[in-house]
């Protein structure tokens, strides 16, 4: 079967989907129908590439020419195949519950929302897809414009201000990532994505690598929130939830990840990282981020704040992972992606369906609300476990393996880093789950679970991410992947 | 053989038509615009055809009666002009196709002088861009200008004044220009510009070559609103009338900025410009400087005319930068930039005159969410004409800027390429401001309610004319390569 195709095909369907969604605005039935139908063949066709993927190959498409010798050029490689999977699988249930979000809530302008929800994750697939930095530039400022109308959903002041946060530093971002990309264009004349990198043979100055790398880390670095120019994201909380969920959980963030590990592998490699001394600077800074953001996530009252530092804590394991430049390291680093992935968006739906059923946001008013919510506290319980880093919940495992990758190195700290992170997320989970299961309600009376297109995804993310837990390799044989990945590149 | 004379077309469709207006003008006004259309629609025409004649079999030299120079008077029509020629005419054709309704509007009954005026600027600008004579260059350029003067008068009631600023700097501009060509003139005995290529060598260095350049940049910087040459241009566009300002701003500084290409990369060459004094990254610093000022002010404006001109100082600069850069990214950059700001320019300073002729204003603080009930398919436009201007693929916007970049850095020119950085920042900054204002801002209470705000959307043959220059970015944005792999084989070097 000629597969050549089907990535186009995989980026183009959402995007199609957004002219009959525009077009049955007034259905909203049928709208929604759209969207679901448009998630699920994406996710068909990103599953129609993973056996390659498996083996190593990947789907090369060459369209047009972007510009002279660079071309827009899709490559469904093993490590674009693995964050598709997670992506346009996450959809699918995003989709049922925010169309129960949504409703539920009351939400105005829903068209416009579940257009822009289509065209972000044309975009997120489009990024897992490109081939070489200019087709990536076109999505990562695509995806950039699609989640700006998400952001300012509410049209509150406080949205607007986010907007305005959130355009800032992502523009800036686009502009650093434009320049890199200009400067490995002119420094090796190439810019396709390469593993190993594309520095072979090219001598630069010490300084002028470093500059480079930094204009790169500042590029991708906003979106993987990594310390100090993450606090778009809190801001961004802002959002509905379920945008939160999917966006600042999966399809945004992780495109941030996902850029450093290409920027790390791909374009600089993993031996100039280490020969430049590259690698040292993100440790540090990746180790700073997980500190600091749990210390700040404890601060936090508001639920969705909460989660949003545990997320740029949790952004930053991975880029831990991938600056350990040690195969253990990445492979733990890409196998976070998809635990962080399913963890999260559990979290951020159970924070999404207890403000639609019960209006309350904030973590002090959360007293005994377990027995009115049993089975959404219970998809909350796992997640946070699992993000805690307690087996058997796949949290647990890729942290196991990005400790492997720091000894593996040599490096102690690191994994001090990781424990000393395990135990505050600990800490600043377990007062939820305590105050929701063991402190005496108020109001709750007359309140049951919320409507069954929320609690459903809830616990089908949850119970993923305990069977990820027991068999990595269950579905689409993502373990295998990511081992196959990491090796690739050294 | 039209292929031979289409140099001469092209000018000679524009002076036929500036004559046709006022002999049927004058017997029915209403005649005016429509033939103006079709006079600047024939030019546009010629010039497509011109260009593509010019891919397949090179440049015209065309002399006029059959003298050949230096008796005669010559039309060059090699890549750049042919490319230049092109840009202007097909932007102009939909700029006076958008005009009817604004031009009736705004000063009634003036549409035969209106028109005929504009037929002669659009004469002055392509016999600017098609004379391979020096000096004939400044007779076109005195036509355009008068023309120019004459068609921003016709405004506001600072229009006039803003006009005679406007000419007391331009002819002193002018008035530069042709002392430094009357300086070559005595040196080379020549002001046949392919001539005067092929002697200037022998003087570089020389006195005279150094003051004729200094002269021209400088009057032709006043032309091209070359920082800080630009006072007259934010006044003349804000109180010209919209139609006027649509038509010149998109073209007029491009022109200007030709004969600078023309004159440092063909006649002197790089070399020579550079051999005293670095001219070119002289230029290209009052380029950046340009660059951010125009940014700035831009941010600093409430009325959408007023921003659109600031903007057009900043865009001009990218363009001279690109020029000054001096290497093949950087003359791509350049040359798409012109093609690029041509058409978005053209199409903001369009949909402010349509928010003009509908609203009565174009102050950005009075723009609500009713604007996008009112007009969808305008709003739709200025997004899509905004986002390139502020760079974002795939649209075209983003590609100039991606050019200009590899550009600075292949000359390792790490200033430059970070006021393009922070210049496409600020341009954010200017051009979200409006569309949250559009898209989220609640009307005041005391207003009509937004609900009440009824479709209210401008008539076809001004939503047309927009619409195609919008889709058209998109277009330009994924042909980009096409358009590049010309321009590169046009660089003289």
């Amino acid at each position: 079967m000629d597969l050549s195709l089907v990535p186009l095909l995989a980026v183009l369907v959402s995007l199609v989907a957004v002219i009959p969604i525009l077009l049955s605005s007034d259905k909203p039935n049928l709208r929604e129908t759209w969207t679901i139908l448009a998630a699920v063949i994406k996710f068909g066709l990103v599953l129609l590439l993973v056996p390659g993927a498996i083996e190593g190959k990947s789907v090369e498409l060459h369209l047009i020419d972007l510009a002279p010798g660079m071309p827009l050029a899709l490559n469904a490689d093993p490590l674009g195949v693995y964050f598709a999977v997670i992506a346009s699988g996450l959809w699918i249930f995003t989709s049922f519950y925010s169309i129960g979000y949504v409703r539920g809530a009351g939400e105005h302008k829903q068209t416009r929302y579940f257009a822009s929800f289509a065209v972000c994750l044309s975009a997120t697939i489009g990024i897992a897809f490109s081939a070489n930095l200019l087709t990536f530039v076109l999505f990562y400022e695509i995806l950039t414009v699609a989640t700006y109308p998400l952001v300012i959903h509410n049209e509150s002041k406080e949205a607007i201000n986010a907007g305005r946060k959130y355009l800032a530093f992502t523009l800036t971002a686009g502009l650093l990532l434009v320049a890199g990309s200009a400067m490995v264009y002119i420094y090796t004349g190439t810019i396709d994505f390469t593993p190993g990198g594309v520095f072979s043979g090219v001598e630069l100055p010490h300084t002028a690598m470093l500059v480079l790398f930094i204009i790169f880390l500042g590029a991708v670095g906003v979106k993987a929130g990594i310390m100090p120019i993450h606090s778009w994201l809190p801001a961004a909380m802002a959002a509905p939830t379920p945008v939160s969920a999917l966006l600042h959980a999966v399809a945004v963030v992780k495109s941030g990840v996902f850029a450093v590990i290409r920027v790390v592998g791909y374009v600089f490699g993993t031996d100039v990282m280490a020969s430049y001394g590259l690698g040292d600077i993100l440790i540090v800074i990746a180790g700073a981020t997980i500190i600091l953001a749990s210390l700040i996530a404890f601060a936090q009252d508001n639920l969705k704040q909460r989660l949003a530092y545990s997320t740029v804590g949790h952004l930053s394991y991975i880029v831990l992972g991938v600056a350990l430049l040690t195969p253990f390291g990445m492979q733990g680093g890409i196998m976070h992606i998809a635990a962080h992935a399913t963890l999260k968006i559990t979290l951020f739906f159970c924070a999404g369906a207890i403000y639609v059923n019960l209006k309350r946001k904030n973590i002090s008013n959360l007293n005994g609300i377990a027995k009115v919510m049993p089975w959404t506290m219970a998809a909350f319980t796992i997640g946070s476990m699992g993000l805690a880093g307690i087996p058997p919940i796949n949290g647990f495992f890729s942290k196991w393996t990005l400790a492997l990758g720091s000894l593996d190195g040599d490096m102690v700290i690191p994994v001090i880093v990781l424990v000393v992170s395990g135990l505050l997320n600990v800490g600043y989970f377990f007062p939820i789950i305590y105050r929701a299961y063991f402190k005496p309600g108020e109001g709750l009376e007359g309140y049951g679970e919320a409507s069954p297109l929320m609690v459903v995804p809830i616990m089908v993310t949850a119970i993923l991410s305990v069977l990820f837990g027991f068999f990595p390799n269950l579905f689409f044989g993502l373990y295998d992947l990511a081992v196959n990945i990491s090796l690739s590149l050294f | 053989m039209i292929e031979s004379h289409l140099p001469a077309y092209i000018a000679l469709t524009f002076l036929l038509f500036s004559v046709l207006i006022p002999a049927f003008g004058l017997w029915r006004n209403e005649l005016s615009q429509p033939l103006a259309v079709i006079g600047s629609g024939l030019a546009a025409g010629f010039s497509i055809y011109g260009f593509f004649t010019y891919l397949q079999l090179g440049s015209i030299r065309y002399f006029f009666g059959g003298w050949e120079p230096p008796i005669g008077i010559e039309f060059v029509y090699d890549g750049l002009s042919g490319f230049f020629v092109l840009v202007i005419n097909t932007v102009a054709f939909f700029v006076i196709l958008h005009s009817h309704h604004i031009a009736k509007k705004e000063f009634p009954g003036k549409e035969m002088p209106y028109y005929a005026l504009a037929m002669l600027m659009m004469l002055g600008f392509n016999g600017m861009i098609l004379t391979g004579d020096l000096f004939n260059l400044y007779v076109f350029l005195e036509i355009a200008s008068l023309a120019g003067y004459a068609i921003i008068a016709i405004g506001d009631k600072q229009a006039p004044y803003a006009a005679f600023r406007y000419l007391i700097i331009g002819t002193a501009g002018g008035t530069l220009y042709l002392l430094g060509v009357g300086f070559l003139y005595t040196i080379t005995g020549t002001l046949n510009i392919i001539d005067m290529t092929a002697m200037l060598p022998q003087f570089a260095g020389s006195t005279a070559v150094v003051a004729a350049l200094i002269l021209m940049i400088v009057g032709i910087g006043v032309k091209a609103a070359l920082f800080p040459m630009h006072g007259w241009l934010p006044d003349s566009y804000t109180y010209a009338s919209s139609s006027s300002t649509a038509l010149i701003a998109p073209i007029g500084t491009k022109v200007a900025a030709y004969i600078l290409f023309r004159i440092i990369l063909w006649l002197f060459g790089v070399e020579l410009t550079d051999a005293v004094v670095p001219f070119t990254y002289i230029i290209g610093v009052l380029a950046c400087i340009g660059i951010l000022y125009g940014s700035i002010m831009a941010i600093a404006q409430t009325e959408m005319k007023r921003m659109l001109a600031y903007s057009s100082v900043s865009q001009i600069g990218y363009i001279i930068m690109g020029l000054s850069l001096a290497n093949p990214w950087g003359f791509a950059g350049a040359l798409l930039h012109v093609l690029n700001h041509a058409v978005m320019k053209a199409a903001l300073f369009m949909i402010s005159g349509q928010l003009r002729l509908k609203e009565g204003h174009s102050n950005i603080s009075l723009f609500d969410d009713t604007y996008r009930k009112k007009y969808p398919w305008t709003m739709a436009a200025f997004t899509v004409a905004a986002i390139s201007m502020v760079g974002l693929p795939p649209l075209a916007g983003f590609f100039s800027k991606w050019y200009l970049a590899l550009g600075t850095i292949d000359n390792s020119n790490w200033l430059f390429l970070a006021v393009i950085l922070i210049s496409s920042l600020l341009n954010a900054v200017y051009f979200f401001r409006i569309l949250e204002n559009v898209y989220m801002m609640k009307p005041d209470k005391g207003q009509k309610e937004a609900s009440d705000a009824k479709r209210n959307e401008v008539s076809g043959s001004m939503l047309w004319p927009t619409s195609i220059l919008a889709v058209s970015l998109i277009v330009i944005g994924f042909a980009n390569a096409v358009i590049v792999g010309v321009l590169l084989n046009i660089f003289p070097m």
